[in-house]
């Protein structure tokens, strides 16, 4: 496949060989500011959530009743001693606590993402591969999932099972990645199909056809990583609205079970202290905004690099 | 390659560039007719680019007489294309400038003049049909409407007037039941045919020149001469120029009386189609003939290709543009880059050391 | 088209067929039922409560029961308002609910599509960057987040506005806002990248050949087609609206019906909450066909074929 190579100044002679097509595309991003922005809040999300237990003072659930009291019973505002940010009406220090939330939020990301990558690239995979029937099933099946209200699913799937063990797994979180990825996997399960129908008309593959290479093989050596870019897009930019629909989830108590605190339900408790502690509301929802923003301008500097469509063009 | 091998560009501000080319702007050929429509001097078309500046178009330079069909040939990116935006100061802005050069259009210097005034000239005086007719109209607007769109702009005819004009465009263009298909879409017509709708458009003010870029080359070939044929007719009859950019020398002589040979920015030979077609004095025009199909073909014999692409424009060395493609390079093409010099006849001009009178090519 | 509207507007049906099937039978599959409540019910009361309501019969047989009433528009008893029909409730709430989300879509379309263009218009200008970090700012801000930031700014320190309730414009404006920000930030994003894209297109290079005015390129050639794709994301701006209503309602004490789905799954009060969910997927399914519609009106390509 053609790609565009960075041209060689100061000389009539093309350059022979082009950079490869992820190579251009991180040359492409490096020079996207905003992206970098964006990779760089996505890298410290990373970080934070990996590493953030180290890091914190304290531990997420430990309360320093001591404090609270002689500060007279209320919230520890910012900038108290042991407490960077505060504490909650129960000593519990916000900053660690944001850094947990990190934590869920990280793995909100990814494992539904993971969820998402796993249902629908095979599915989209086959229903463009096969069409006809196979297609058919499946452009039925999205409708109703389209049709279903997706907060709403969600919350009944959190309900319905947040009781049973499987809905109590990893402090109430595994349920609330299944549920997102269901409700999730479609689009880009649409996404993998449209890929799949037009790179299966292209030249490459029909010569692959012509001299007898199996339909998987051609479907996992050519079509995927032909048609990873898009894919990677929107996973990048479906991070995001996992994201907002677990805080979403948590503010409204669903979701991750007490003591532990995703940003969402933090706000929700900081809510009662709005008026004397602001804090309790403001940092975790600065926490939130910096965490869509970093993977919305990644997701952007991405789709901007790695679409051909926009290719060349200022 | 990695990306941090890339050498650094050395940034040109439009400024350092437009004094650049100032200097170098030599007196060309002087124009032979007197009656010209239209002059272009010198022209440098540049785009600033976040990977350095490109030169699109470098110092070019030719006139067209009213009612004349001139041929601006090569391959895709060598300039042409720019060339003809340049003319109407269409050339998207950023990241292109014309940096320099004069564009006298019927008297008018065209880049003296304000936005609004050249907005005037456009679709009034000078008309454009564009390469892809599948891309080149709104796809949400009847066919009708967009030709009678400049009619509207600017002959200030009333709503009548203008839908009688637009009727009678079309079926000039070869429409059939014309009236019946103004509130049709793009999508409702064939290539060939929203072409003709293309070619109603750039004739609807009667224009007196055309820039016609590669009018056909998105068409089947059997559409191919007859689109050719409709601007070539209607070009007499509208009496209207025009310039003909095409990278087929085979359209350039069906169609022109001149041909003007642009290569890497440059025009490296201008002449009448017939010495262009009897005795080439450029290697790259060789080429190009060459990869004409023939009709007194050996049966069999592979039509000839040119090795190689045409080269980025940032940058250019100071030597011949073509000689890293060139059969016939020598060192001093590597060092020097030629001027473009009478050959034969007064209307006869190339770029090539090699056939100039002491150069190694007879 | 008119055979393409009815095939879509008859579609709703299987949906909801099945959406109503999957939510009756996630719904049962929740352990306990709509008579736990704080202080537990002798076993022979349940029994004849279940009795009486029709819950001793096999799953199917409910179903079919529920399903006959949805039918004939008899939406059931509610279980825990115990007075009350579910058609009542629902009667009360709604059209507050419907206010809200209109309103809430007006004002993103309204604001969102014109800030898009200013900023595409203004491309790489102070309009694009003061559009862009409205809409930066309204990506990064959930819902809630931005229905206690208002309330806290314009309710509480400003006292503009009401903290909560639902009596009248005044009441209207922050839960109007707090609903439509997200929206507005996503269409004006989305319209921003379709002008831009459109800006390059061939037959905008055509329009410009022809000598127009700028006002009639922009108006009639860039802005029409720049729509086309932007009709594209009111399907899940609308789905966004209708289920975001319920967050924004409690956050502003909204008696609309979005309050009762969350009461109604944790109260196993199944007939509610089968009339919500039904409610919840028409709304979006039949806004889509009202949507895909639409799109077709804008792009002839579409109508004509």
């Amino acid at each position: 496949m053609a790609t565009i190579s960075r041209p060689v100044p100061g000389t009539l002679v093309r350059p022979r060989r082009s950079a490869g097509l992820w190579a251009d595309a991180w040359s492409r991003l490096r020079k996207n500011r905003l992206a970098l922005f964006g990779l760089v809040l996505v890298s410290l999300l990373l970080f934070t959530g990996i590493f953030g237990p180290l890091l914190a003072p304290w531990p997420y659930q430990a309360q320093d009743l001591k404090a609270v009291a002689a500060a007279g019973g209320g919230p520890l505002p910012p900038g108290s001693p042991n407490h960077i940010l505060g504490t909650d009406q129960l000593g519990r220090d916000l900053f660690s606590r944001l850094l947990d939330g990190a934590r869920i939020s990280v793995s909100v990301a990814f494992v539904v993402q993971l969820v998402i990558l796993t249902l629908g690239v095979p599915i989209g995979a086959l229903a463009g591969w096969f069409g006809g029937r196979v297609d058919n099933l499946l452009m039925r099946f999205t409708d109703i999932i389209y049709a279903f209200p997706d907060l709403l699913f969600i919350i009944l799937l959190s309900v319905a099972f947040r009781d049973t063990a499987f809905g109590q797994a990893i402090d109430g979180l595994l349920m609330v990645f299944v549920a997102i990825g269901i409700t999730s996997w479609v689009t880009v399960a649409r996404l993998v199909r449209g890929q799949m129908l037009a790179l299966k008309e292209t030249e490459f593959v029909e010569a692959a056809r012509a001299i007898g290479v199996k339909d998987r093989r051609i479907v996992t050596r050519h079509l995927l990583p032909n048609g990873m870019g898009p894919i990677i897009v929107a996973i990048t930019l479906g991070i995001p609205g996992a994201i907002l629909a677990e805080a979403t989830l948590a503010y409204i108590g669903i979701g991750v079970q007490p003591p532990r605190a995703s940003w969402g339900s933090l706000i929700a408790e900081g809510q009662k202290w709005i008026r004397s502690e602001p804090h309790l509301v403001t940092f975790p929802a600065i926490a939130i905004a910096l965490a869509l923003i970093g993977f919305t301008f990644l997701g952007d500097g991405l789709r901007d690099a790695l679409d051909p469509k926009l290719k060349g063009k200022q | 390659m990695s990306a941090a091998e890339v050498p650094t560009v050395i940034e040109l501000s439009p400024e350092d560039v437009r004094r650049e080319q100032l200097e170098r702007t030599e007196v060309r050929p002087a124009g032979q007719k007197a009656d010209v429509l239209l002059k272009v001097s010198g022209l440098s078309t540049h785009f600033f680019t976040p990977d350095g500046v490109i030169q699109a178009v470098d110092d070019v330079s030719f006139e067209l007489g009213y009612g004349e069909t001139l041929g601006l040939v090569g391959e895709s990116g060598c300039g042409k294309s720019v060339t003809a935006l340049s003319i109407a100061r269409l050339v998207p802005d950023p990241p292109g400038q014309i940096v320099a050069g004069e564009i006298v259009f019927d008297g008018i210097d065209v880049l003296k003049l304000s936005q609004e005034d050249v907005r005037k000239l456009r679709g009034s005086e000078i008309g454009f049909i564009f390469q892809d007719p599948l891309t080149s109209l709104n796809p949400t607007l009847t066919i009708g409407y967009q030709i009678g769109e400049a009619i509207r702009e600017h002959m200030g005819l009333s709503q009548k007037a203008a839908r009688e004009r637009v009727v009678d465009l079309l079926s000039k263009v070869g429409i059939p039941r014309a009236a019946d298909r103004l509130n049709d879409y793009p999508f409702q017509f064939s290539g060939g045919m929203r072409q003709r709708v293309m070619i109603a458009i750039a004739l609807s003010c009667d224009p007196k020149l055309i820039l016609a870029d590669e009018p056909t080359t998105a068409l089947d070939v059997t559409i191919q001469a007859q689109i050719l044929e409709l601007i070539a007719k209607l070009a007499d009859e509208f009496h209207t120029a025009v310039l003909m950019i095409t990278h087929d020398l085979g359209i350039a002589a069906g169609m022109c009386d001149r041909v003007n040979v642009m290569y890497a920015g440059r025009i490296v030979e201008t002449a009448t189609i017939d010495e262009l077609f009897d005795d080439p004095r450029m290697p790259y025009a060789w080429g190009l003939l060459d990869s004409l199909p023939r009709i007194d073909d050996v049966k069999g014999e592979r039509l000839r290709t040119i090795e190689g692409l045409p080269p980025l424009l940032i940058k250019p060395p100071d030597a011949c543009r073509f000689h890293p493609r060139c059969i016939y390079e020598r060192e001093i093409c590597r060092e020097d880059e030629p001027e473009l010099t009478r050959r034969g006849s007064d209307s006869h001009y190339a770029r090539c050391w090699a056939t100039e009178p002491d150069g190694w090519i007879p | 088209m008119i055979t393409y509207i009815a095939r879509r507007i008859l579609w709703i049906i299987p949906v909801l067929f099945v959406v109503s099937v999957i939510t009756f039978v996630l719904m049962h599959a929740v352990p306990g039922g709509p008579w736990d409540q704080e202080k537990r019910l002798p076993a022979s009361v349940v029994a004849r409560l279940n009795q009486e309501y029709g819950l001793d019969q096999p799953l199917y047989a409910q179903y079919i029961n529920w399903a006959t009433d949805f039918v004939t528009g008899d939406l059931g008893p509610s279980y825990r308002f115990q007075d009350r029909r579910v058609n009542d409730i629902v009667a009360d709430g709604l059209m507050t609910t419907v206010q809200l989300g209109v309103m809430a879509f007006i004002l993103s379309v309204v604001v969102g599509i014109p800030l898009g263009i200013l900023a595409a218009l203004g491309h790489n200008r102070w309009p694009d960057y003061l559009s862009t970090s409205l809409s930066i700012v309204g990506i990064a801000t959930p819902s809630f987040v931005l229905g206690i930031l208002l309330i806290i700014v314009f309710a509480v320190n400003l006292g503009w506005f009401p903290t909560g309730g639902w009596k009248g414009p005044e009441t209207w404006v922050l839960p109007t806002v707090a609903l439509a920000g997200f929206p507005i930030a996503v269409i004006a994003r989305y319209t921003r990248a379709s002008m831009l894209e459109v800006t390059r297109k061939d037959y905008i290079r055509t329009a410009q050949s022809k000598g127009l005015q700028r006002s009639a390129v922009v108006n009639r050639h860039m802005i029409r087609n720049a729509l086309i794709p932007v009709v594209t994301i009111l399907g899940p701006t609308l789905a966004f609206l209708v289920t975001g209503s319920f967050i924004i309602e409690r956050i502003f004490n909204i008696p609309g019906v979005g309050q009762f789905y969350l009461n109604s799954i944790t109260t196993r009060d199944y007939s509610l909450l089968m009339a919500m969910t039904m409610m919840y997927a028409f709304a979006v399914a039949f806004l889509n066909v009202v949507v895909d519609v639409l799109y077709a009106y804008i792009d002839p390509r579409i109508r004509y074929s």
